[in-house]
């Protein structure tokens, strides 16, 4: 259904979960609360889990994003791999975190396609790119070395899968891809997981271009970023995070041009300022954004880092008045 | 989804479409195909490894072959690791990989470790269409490209008919159960050996040119690849048949369909320039055109063997009498056949040490009075050393075995450079010139401490003692040596050379302390040979007098000029500081601050940067680059020499011989008059003062007398910004140098040297222009070419302690405490601030479009006591450190 739409019209995917979830000023407790009160490492900072202990806050976030205009949202479970729960030593809690992530996304989502039946809602489960990398050596003296193998990376994306699938989401979006060969095994299990179990669901894969080289962090120019995904029948090809939406431009003008699938972007709002903040407004951000329109590059649009519900109206009410890039009729 | 065309990345995509060229494999990174590859893997070289696959890359392979199928290593474990360290070479990985192996565990080894899309090579029907069907679908899966191999249960395909039935049945499990885009299959239809005189043979080459046709008509974008030197397998050890038969096989399969393969690119002659004869009898047996064209073949091949024409005109030299063929490997600089040279003159001549006395003396004498003459430049004189000194060697052991005393040198000569400093491309060059003129050279090194030259000197009882330098501190230094060897009532002969040296300096600082002996400045390695002839033969008392005269005048000049000039004061000068409207100055914000190292950048990338008229000033060829290799005079050997150097370029970045490191950082700063405060960027507290110096000299109205401080903006005005860096690319260098050293290859020893200081101040260079554009990201819209950095076009400076615009070099101490450079780096501070690796650069930055370099010019007591005072040392020391700017 997601496919028919995309030739229609542009679609909007949903902004920060992050900088929405720093308005709320919380505390340690509130990432404890009812699951993991007696933890021996502090949690405070580890957003994927708020989806169990305050599950309120991110409805709330949720329902502010689908009622700016958003298409998809995407689920509160970034970081929910047992790769990068490690660090808090949660692997055993990333079960719950992306079957109740996706639960809690897809009840909200429900209530607003009940709200406007003509304009359905989706839940994008969000799979980020773990902290380690997989083609590159965090040991300087050691170029040969690697802190994480494909096996490691496949099965834990393939136990992200199954939580999110369960939990309802009804696509899965690779997201902030900075080393391929991390999204490549993440690729790997979702096609595995979907051949086990006989179903299959729409797949989004969203690279980080780090810096003006056009290269992502482990050194691929984007073209060979899309050639080395394009094995997987997906539903988009992107980018997002790293640059402001106007220096991804280029880059989503060679994607553009290349891809066979839907073209999707959510940069973040703009560069990150001397106190790490974002502070592109939503009026500079949608100026920006309406360059990609003006150009017919993109099909699915939304925000990272620093984006707000303000952002996401302001993009959504652009949107309406543009046509999306053309797919071809074998799409 | 169909898809058409064969798309393969590694960093970068390649895509092979019906109108794509040939796409060559790199093959030489295989163990089963190269044995010098096995022994790199089988003994851990994995280093070595990786340089074969760089010149692969380099050689032009579009996609490159990796196999570690080898009974005796864990091809798994040796997989993994090679693509590995492939994934952290940028050059390399630009390119796809083709997993090549025979076994399952091996590919998937392979294939956990691509981030592109690479080949698998191969898989085949043999094992049954089960076991292919799940290969090619875990293929997919892992985003890959495949290989399939003309052999199925029934074993290899070995004529037209079966090699059509094996592709099309492959084919069609592929596209319809395995679901494989037809694009990203790749067909090797096999290829045999023709010529091998047994009848089944004959059509091997012509049935896999048919079986390409068919596959390339019939099976909708699949592809056809092979190993080409298979097909001339018989002719093994006779490279010239070889290379015909592979560029003809080639050009027959490219035309037929063919459109990648495996092909060493050195052991393919062109199409177009194969003998004719050669040629046709090749082409009969690839064809099977007639049916004697195997014994054809083979009988032209007995008249072709051995054939090495193309080395022999070359060699001409050889057929000389012996001694003519020394002095021309001197003159030339060549050591092909040295030893046998050297053995052959040895017996000749009744004692070893007469070989040196007579055609190596002779030799070396043509090469002096070339190089005299202006005819030779020192880069050839350099190498005619190494092919001196390896001569020496070699005899070495004969003349030891004789226990004769050594051939009476001309001299002995004692080399040095002085304590605190480390630089030595100068004092070695000089040393390598007087050795070639048959002086006795004894090399102290570098650092050397007063008294150790002047026990050295007595110990040997030399005849000209040669002092070196290259930093400011060292020129006190060259003064105090000269003060000892009075006082120790020496009378040798001081030579001083180096950088920083003049004949003023040297004329009106260090002559009059040595008194009892003659002192002389040496300008280039150039003169040195013929100041030590005139210190040492007949007519020295006249070169003496001559020289009395004129450093006199000299130092009658300079007080001259001394008392014409006026300085400011300092605190005149002070206020006429560069004027700036910091009320309505915008100071770009940087993008972050603090520190952030390099521990081991890429040289590759320092390479463009590279500013190459120093490089060539080191060689004594004064000219700018690239006019220079066009030159009417020194354009030869400039050419040469840059060959050679580009060759030692590739080479050490290559094998990693010497390793880059950086630091540097950006602080918030304000400016007190010449002192700059730089703060904590988190605390805002005072981290370190830099203290500037300035201009004292009397200006013309209106401009200003100049110190760094006024490019930051003064402390109550703006918050401004400072940034500082420290570079290397020394680190291993002396190692490598010490090699070379050991082979007595002093050619090579300089030249490195030479290039790492070059690759230092282009990753000074690089540094400055991410600093600008990205760090600090104040000139983000920058777009310069290396020759507009060279002439330093851009905006903001980074001058460095110890050059004109900040002379004193103790502001080191306050970059490499700011930065913990030592830590970060490995780069050390010798007593006199001198940098060891001398391979490094150090610095500030100031971002504003003010900034400009200036020189400091003469300075005089007021601002000596200033800088004393907001130092707290008493002014002698400052003094000491600034002595050659005090009027």
């Amino acid at each position: 259904m997601i496919k028919e739409l995309l030739k229609e019209r542009i679609l909007v995917l949903d902004g920060a979960m992050g900088t929405m979830i720093q308005r709320y000023t919380l505390t340690e407790e509130d990432f404890r609360k009812g699951w993991f009160e007696n933890h021996h490492k502090p949690l405070k900072g580890n957003n994927d889990l708020l989806s169990l202990t305050r599950p309120d806050i991110i409805k709330e976030i949720h329902a502010a994003y689908l009622e700016a205009g958003a298409d998809i949202i995407e689920t509160n479970t970034f970081s929910g791999t047992t790769i990068a729960q490690e660090d808090y030593g949660l692997a055993f809690a990333v079960d719950d975190i992306n079957y109740l992530g996706a639960k809690i996304a897809r009840e909200v989502a429900d209530e607003y396609t009940k709200k406007t039946p003509d304009k359905p809602r989706f839940v994008a489960g969000s799979i980020g790119p773990t902290n380690r990398t997989a083609s590159l050596s965090p040991d300087v003296n050691d170029p040969g070395f690697r802190a994480i193998t494909f096996e490691e990376l496949r099965a834990a994306y393939y136990q992200q899968t199954d939580g999110l699938v369960r939990g309802g989401a009804d696509i899965l979006l690779v997201e902030t891809v900075f080393d391929t060969l991390n999204a490549k095994a993440a690729l790997f299990a979702i096609d595995q997981y979907f051949e086990e179990k006989g179903i299959k669901l729409p797949v989004m894969v969203s690279g980080t271009i780090t810096d003006q080289s056009g290269r992502t962090l482990t050194g691929q120019t984007t073209e060979a970023f899309l050639i080395s995904v394009q094995h997987m029948d997906l539903l988009s090809i992107g980018l997002n995070c790293a640059l402001g939406a106007k220096m991804m431009q280029p880059y989503l003008k060679t994607l553009s041009q290349h891809a066979p699938f839907a073209v999707s972007a959510h940069p973040n709002a703009g560069l990150p300022n001397e106190f790490g903040r974002y502070d592109e407004t939503p009026e500079i951000m949608e100026k920006q954004i309406e360059d990609y329109l003006k150009d017919n590059i993109i099909n699915i649009i939304g925000g990272c880092c620093g984006t707000t519900p303000e952002h996401i109206k302001a993009i959504a009410d652009l949107v309406k008045n543009y046509e999306p890039r053309k797919l071809s009729t074998e799409y | 989804m169909t898809q058409t065309t064969l798309k393969l990345s590694g960093l970068e995509p390649l895509i092979v479409t019906t109108e794509s060229n040939f796409v060559n494999i790199g093959e030489r990174t295989n163990v089963t195909g190269s044995r010098v590859f096995l022994k790199m893997i089988q003994e851990n070289r994995y280093e070595d490894a990786l340089s074969v696959a760089l010149e692969q890359v380099r050689g032009g392979a579009q996609v490159l072959d990796v196999n570690m199928d080898e009974a005796m290593i864990d091809g798994k474990a040796a997989m993994t690791r090679f693509l590995h360290l492939i994934a952290s070479e940028p050059e390399i990985a630009r390119i796809p990989i083709m997993i090549d192996s025979s076994r399952w565990e091996i590919i998937e080894a392979g294939l956990q470790c691509l981030q592109g899309k690479g080949i698998v090579n191969s898989i085949s029907l043999k094992e049954g269409e089960d076991e292919f069907i799940r290969k090619a679908k875990l293929i997919k899966r892992y985003g890959a490209a495949v290989v399939v191999m003309a052999f199925d249960e029934q074993g290899q395909a070995d004529s037209l008919e079966r090699r059509i039935e094996i592709c099309k049945r492959s084919y069609e499990l592929l596209t319809e159960q395995a679901h494989f885009p037809p694009g990203d299959i790749i067909f090797d239809p096999n290829i045999f050996p023709v010529a091998t005189g047994m009848d089944e043979h004959r059509r091997n080459a012509l049935d896999f040119f048919n079986a390409a046709r068919w596959i390339r008509e019939n099976l909708t974008d699949a592809h056809v690849s092979g190993g080409v030197s298979n097909v001339s397998f018989s002719f093994r050890g006779n490279n010239k048949v070889r290379e015909a038969m592979h560029s003809a096989f080639l050009y027959h399969a490219i035309k037929n369909g063919m459109d990648m393969g495996i092909v060493n690119p050195t052991m393919l002659e062109i199409y177009d320039e194969i003998d004719p004869v050669l040629l046709k009898k090749v082409e009969d047996v690839l064809l099977n055109r007639t049916e004697d064209a195997t014994e054809e073949l083979l009988a032209f091949a007995e008249t072709v063997k051995g054939d090495t024409s193309k080395k022999v005109e070359t060699n001409e030299w050889m057929n000389a009498p012996v001694e003519e063929r020394l002095k021309y490997a001197l003159v030339k600089g060549v050591l092909d056949f040295l030893e046998e040279n050297v053995e052959e003159c040895r017996r000749k001549y009744a004692r070893p040490i007469e070989v040196i006395e007579g055609p190596l003396m002779d030799g070396m004498n043509v090469v002096g009075d070339l190089f005299g003459s202006g005819k030779m430049f020192l880069p050839q004189v350099v190498k005619s050393a190494r092919v001196m000194k390896k001569a020496v060697a070699i005899l070495q052991p004969y003349i030891e075995a004789e226990k004769n005393e050594k051939t009476a040198a001309a001299g002995k000569i004692l080399m040095a450079t002085v304590k605190g400093d480390v630089h030595d491309i100068g004092k070695n060059i000089v040393s390598v010139v007087l050795g070639c003129n048959n002086y006795e050279v004894i090399d102290l090194g570098v650092m050397v401490p007063t008294e150790e030259i002047i026990q050295k000197s007595v110990e040997y009882n030399v005849d000209v003692i040669g002092l070196s330098g290259l930093i400011t501190p060292s020129l006190d230094e060259m003064v105090s040596v000269a003060d000892a060897l009075q006082k120790s009532n020496l009378s040798v002969p001081l030579m001083i050379g180096g950088a920083t040296t003049s004949k003023v300096h040297t004329a009106v600082k260090i002559e009059q302390h040595y008194p009892n002996g003659t002192t002389v400045h040496v300008l280039d390695a150039s003169r040195a040979v013929t100041v030590v002839e005139s210190l040492l033969g007949s007519k020295r008392e006249d070169f003496v007098s001559k020289l009395n005269e004129e450093y006199d005048k000299i130092r009658f000049h300079h007080e001259n000029k001394k008392s014409a000039k006026t300085l400011l004061s300092y605190d005149e000068a002070l206020k006429n500081k560069l004027k700036i409207d910091w009320e309505n100055e915008v100071i770009p914000v940087p993008n972050r601050l603090g520190i952030e190292c390099f521990t081991d950048f890429p040289l590759e990338k320092l390479k463009n940067y590279i500013d190459w008229t120093p490089f060539f000033m080191t060689w004594e060829l004064y000219g700018k680059f690239p006019a220079i290799l066009n030159d009417e005079v020194v354009g030869d050997q400039a050419k040469h020499l840059y060959e050679d150097a580009q060759l030692m370029l590739d080479k050490l970045i290559a094998e990693k011989w010497i390793k880059a490191r950086a630091v540097f950082g950006i602080f918030p700063a304000n400016s007190i008059d010449d002192t700059t405060e730089i703060y904590d960027p988190q605390t805002s507290l005072v981290l370190a003062e830099s203290y500037s110096l300035r201009q004292q000299t009397q200006k013309t109205a209106g401009q200003p007398n100049l110190s760094l401080a006024d490019f930051i903006a003064p402390k109550g005005t703006k918050r401004d910004y400072i940034g500082c860096f420290a570079v290397t690319t020394g680190v291993g260098l002396d190692e490598k140098v010490l090699e070379f050293e050991e082979e007595h290859d002093d050619y090579s020893s300089i030249m490195l040297k030479s290039l790492a200081d070059r690759l230092a101040e282009a990753f000074a260079e690089y540094l400055h222009e991410y600093v600008r554009k990205e760090y600090w990201g104040y000139a983000t819209d920058e777009k310069l070419e290396n020759e507009d950095l060279i002439k330093e076009k851009y905006i903001g400076i980074r001058p460095a302690p110890g050059y004109p615009a900040c002379p004193d070099h103790r502001e080191k101490l306050t970059i490499f405490k700011l930065l913990n450079a030592y830590k970060n780096t490995g780069i050390q501070l010798t007593e006199t601030l001198a940098m060891h690796p001398t391979a490094a650069v150090s610095g500030w930055y100031f971002a504003s479009p003010h900034a400009k370099y200036f020189g400091l010019g003469k300075i005089d007591e007021s601002q000596i006591k200033a800088d004393a005072a907001r130092r707290r040392v008493n002014p002698e020391e400052t003094e000491k450190w600034l002595r050659p700017n005090i009027f």
